[in-house]
């Protein structure tokens, strides 16, 4: 059974010139233990969609959807009150600016027990020993230590590996990484993945990661869908993806990669999308 | 035979801070002694994560701000910021395209003002002309006349990053800065803006310096590649060799870490992912 | 992000002022008082201009036989007077009506002082920082320091009561709020790209301050301007009060709650009508202050 089912969900922005669509029909689906990847360039509402389940959008958003249900629960029928019990404890979600997602103001040691508090209901020795163990299993030294940091006394990478373990402080079945590494150096982009995979696997989570870096989709997904300007283009398993692209606009993003540049031109995805081709007719505008 | 346009000496740039009430004051070195040359119609790009002293590199040779210690020398000349000022000429032939385009571009300035203002600061041409020029620039880049009169917020990324580009070259500069013009950019976008960079490169023997962090793209545009790690600059080479035989482990390092979307690295990762 | 996420192909080719405006005024308009406000305010202005038409009479003219004649609707007064007569018999309505210049004129006038003196020393501290930053805050530290009415009045005490001098004094007082709104602008912008791209181009000092840089100051100035005007008219009315601002016979707000303060038991209607109006005056800014900062922040603009 799927962990995260989506049917033609639709989010639309209220904006001074008039209405604007987000997502427009999009449905997707993740299985427990999968890792599906959202690809998509800027303005696609791939980022949009996944802040409409986790019911984080403001409100000048109208989110409507054909089926939205998680782990066996209908999403579309739960009061607000009961939808921030299953967000970050059953689903969790990281966000790019590790930074900026981290409040400056606390200890780090404070905000993972804090998600603790709220969700698992531990006494204080409990919920020290288990950040403790969260900041182990994400990879940082000296974790006892490090619970009495500042967000500005650590690293990018560092901060980003706290975020990682408040959002698996509640075991969640579901983690959506939202360009979890775009704000980070390659090196440190390649930890962080490693880290989310074996996290995963470990686990055993569904893990959607959002991202507009293919090599990124290459290194971590077992299924991938891309959008374009809030719909969906593609779904496919992920080999079979760069392998034979079905919809000319993976085509097109695929070979705008400068690593498959031909001669000394590389191939723009406007070069391609325009020509007349039925699958990107509802893309080209 | 080949001109060099663009040299630099073991440039060095510390950076003083001011000691507070409890602290004694300290010196960071951003620049450790870096030595490099561009000749003309060529691609120097200088690769390195944050923190490793590339943009303070690059605003050393924008003669934005003085090196500590070390000698510059543009087309021959060698220039001194901190000593004996800067010559409208000097400034005229080193231009920097950024690598945010929603901050370079002044939000209060229509486009035409925008490419006019360099010709109106450093040259007598009339209004007439500085419009024509600044015409010609636009479809030069790939954009359109009928741009001239709207506001930076009307464009796209990659459409503002063209503009910045247009900005850059009214001047006729021999040297071009680039610092990661490309990675606030999306992929498709930023494959049009790198080919625009190659075309203008061969249509006015441009000289790039070319700032990033990211290896695919300096792949695709350098000639020469230097990889900087902590204000050094621990491999300095032509781009093949660079790339067939890394010789610092830094950059092995840096290789490593790249993300891989090639269809073969996906079918052994799955394979071992299949094995655990 | 809503609005760089629509992009690829350029804009259509609508007129980009009122594209803007449109903008603007939608998140105006999202504040009701403020739209109430702005109304008020309009009202205002054309009641001030059109004093001399709207006036049944001239604001100085004095009827010996209604001394404190109460308003129409209560025992006692006639439509002849509408708002009531004050001590020596003059029209309630029609000096309220005068005095609304008054009003406007010095909120303009300090504004406008205010902003000029404000710009410009914190353009120049923002811009240069250093010695000249110290220089110039320190004394506008210095100005701050002390409670602007008392300022205020000192300053007039020196230069000599009258309403010019008021609102010379009054702009002195309100200059250091936009000096460091300035300041702080100018320092955040400074920084940005734009700027150093600006320089690249060889711009020199004085056009990077007031091409480059002063243009993108101004949204916080333009709220600030707002709020400063009512202020300015409220001090303004304090100084009158106090005998230091216009003199009598003006018909100043404040002169005139200042000279019926003897017969507040009285005759009710001598004070509470231009307490009345002072109060409307200042709230209606005040909303379209407001009003105008959501529109115009962008920090506070929902996304």
């Amino acid at each position: 059974m799927a962990l995260l089912d989506i049917q033609n969900l639709v989010v639309e922005f209220q904006t001074a010139s008039g209405p604007f669509r987000a997502v427009d029909g999009v449905s997707l689906h993740v299985d427990e233990r999968e890792v599906l990847a959202i690809v998509g360039e800027s303005g696609s509402g791939k980022s949009v969609s996944m802040l409409a389940v986790m019911g984080l959008l403001p409100w000048t958003a109208t989110v409507t959807a054909d089926k939205m249900s998680f782990a066996g629960r209908d999403l579309l029928k739960l009061s607000s009150a009961e939808r921030r019990k299953i967000v970050g404890k059953d689903m969790s979600m990281i966000f790019q600016e590790p930074m900026a997602s981290l409040n400056p103001c606390f200890t780090i040691g404070f905000q993972i027990e804090e998600v603790l508090r709220f969700h698992m209901g531990m006494d204080r020795a409990q919920r020290r020993a288990r950040a403790v163990e969260l900041l182990k299993q994400v990879g940082i030294a000296e974790p006892a230590e490090r619970l009495d940091s500042f967000p500005h006394q650590m690293s990018g990478g560092q901060c980003q590996r706290v975020m990682i373990a408040i959002a698996i402080a509640c075991n969640p079945k579901l983690l959506i990484a939202d360009e979890p590494t775009t704000a980070l150096d390659v090196t440190i982009q390649k930890q962080i993945l490693d880290l989310l995979v074996s996290l995963q696997a470990r686990y055993g989570m569904g893990l959607i990661m959002i991202t507009h870096n293919m090599g990124v989709v290459a290194e971590t997904a077992d299924r991938v869908i891309v959008q374009y300007k809030g719909r969906k283009m593609e779904e496919a398993d992920v080999l079979s993806l760069f392998e034979s692209p079905k919809s000319n606009y993976t085509r097109a993003l695929l070979s705008a990669l400068p690593e498959n540049a031909v001669g000394d031109r590389l191939p723009t995805v406007s070069d391609m999308l325009f020509e007349p081709a039925p699958s990107a007719a509802g893309a080209a505008r | 035979m080949s001109v060099r346009v663009l040299e630099g000496k073991d440039i060095r740039r510390d950076y003083h801070v001011g000691g507070g009430l409890f602290r004694g004051a300290r010196t960071v070195h951003a620049v450790k002694g870096v030595s490099f040359s561009v000749d003309k119609g060529k691609t120097l790009a200088i690769v390195g994560e944050s923190g490793c002293g590339k943009s303070t590199l690059a605003r050393i040779i924008t003669l934005i701000d003085p090196a500590t210690s070390g000698e510059l020398f543009i087309d021959g000349n060698k220039v001194d910021i901190a000593r004996g000022g800067l010559t409208k000429e000097m400034r005229r032939k080193v231009q920097i395209v950024f690598q945010n385009p929603y901050g370079s571009l002044n939000p209060r300035q229509k486009i035409g003002d925008v490419l006019g203002e360099p010709l109106l600061i450093n040259t007598d041409k009339p209004a007439e002309e500085r419009r024509d020029l600044a015409m010609k620039m636009l479809r030069k880049v790939g954009l359109g006349t009928e741009h001239y009169n709207r506001y930076p917020h009307m464009f796209s990324g990659g459409q503002r990053q063209r503009i910045a580009i247009a900005r850059a070259l009214m001047l006729n500069p021999s040297l071009l800065v680039l610092d990661e013009p490309v990675s606030a950019l999306d992929l498709s976008v930023q494959a049009q803006v790198l080919n625009l960079l190659a075309d203008l490169q061969d249509e006015f023997q441009l000289t790039y310096v070319f700032i990033s962090h990211d290896l695919s793209v300096v792949r695709y545009i350098a000639d020469d590649v230097m990889v900087m790690y902590f204000g050094e600059a621990v491999e300095y080479g032509s781009r093949d060799e660079v790339f067939a035989d890394p010789k610092h482990n830094y950059t092995r390092t840096l290789f490593a870490a790249t993300p891989r979307a090639d269809v073969a690295s996906i079918k052994a990762r799955l394979a071992k992912k299949k094995a655990a | 992000m809503m609005s760089q996420s629509t992009e690829i192909t350029p804009l259509a080719a609508s007129p980009d002022r009122m594209l803007g405006f449109r903008t603007f005024w939608h998140y105006f308009s999202v504040n009701r008082g403020a739209v109430i406000g702005l109304f008020v305010f309009i009202l205002l202005v054309v009641a001030a201009v059109l004093a001399p038409v709207l006036a049944p009479y001239a604001p100085d003219v004095q009827d010996k036989t209604a001394f404190l004649r109460p308003p129409a609707w209560q025992a006692g007064g006639s439509t002849q007077y509408l708002l009531g007569t004050d001590a020596v018999g003059r029209d309630m309505l029609s000096r309220l009506l005068y005095g609304a210049r008054f009003s406007l004129l010095i909120g303009a006038v300090v504004v406008t002082l205010s902003l000029f003196g404000g710009i410009t020393l914190g353009l120049l501290a923002g811009y240069f920082r250093g010695w000249v930053d110290v220089a110039i805050m320190r004394v506008m530290d210095l100005i701050l320091a002390f409670p602007s009415l008392l300022l205020a009045l000192v300053l007039v005490t020196i230069l000599g009561p009258g309403l010019f001098n008021a609102m010379l004094a009054i702009s002195l007082v309100l200059q250091p709020h936009f000096a460091r709104l300035v300041r702080a602008a100018v320092m955040a912008e400074k920084s940005r790209e734009y700027v150093v791209a600006a320089k690249v181009a060889g711009a020199g000092h004085l056009r990077l301050m007031l091409r480059t840089i002063l243009p993108n100051c101004l949204a916080p100035l333009i709220v600030q301007g707002t709020l400063s005007f009512s202020n300015a008219i409220l001090e303004a009315a304090a100084l009158g009060f106090l005998g230091l601002g216009a003199q009598p016979p003006t018909p100043e707000w404040g002169t005139m709650l200042a000279s019926a303060r003897e017969f507040i038991l009285r005759a009710w209607w001598v004070v509470t009508f231009p307490g009345l109006a002072i109060l409307i005056t200042v709230l209606a800014i005040n909303l379209v202050g407001d009003g105008l900062r959501d529109a115009l922040d962008p920090k506070l603009r929902r996304s």
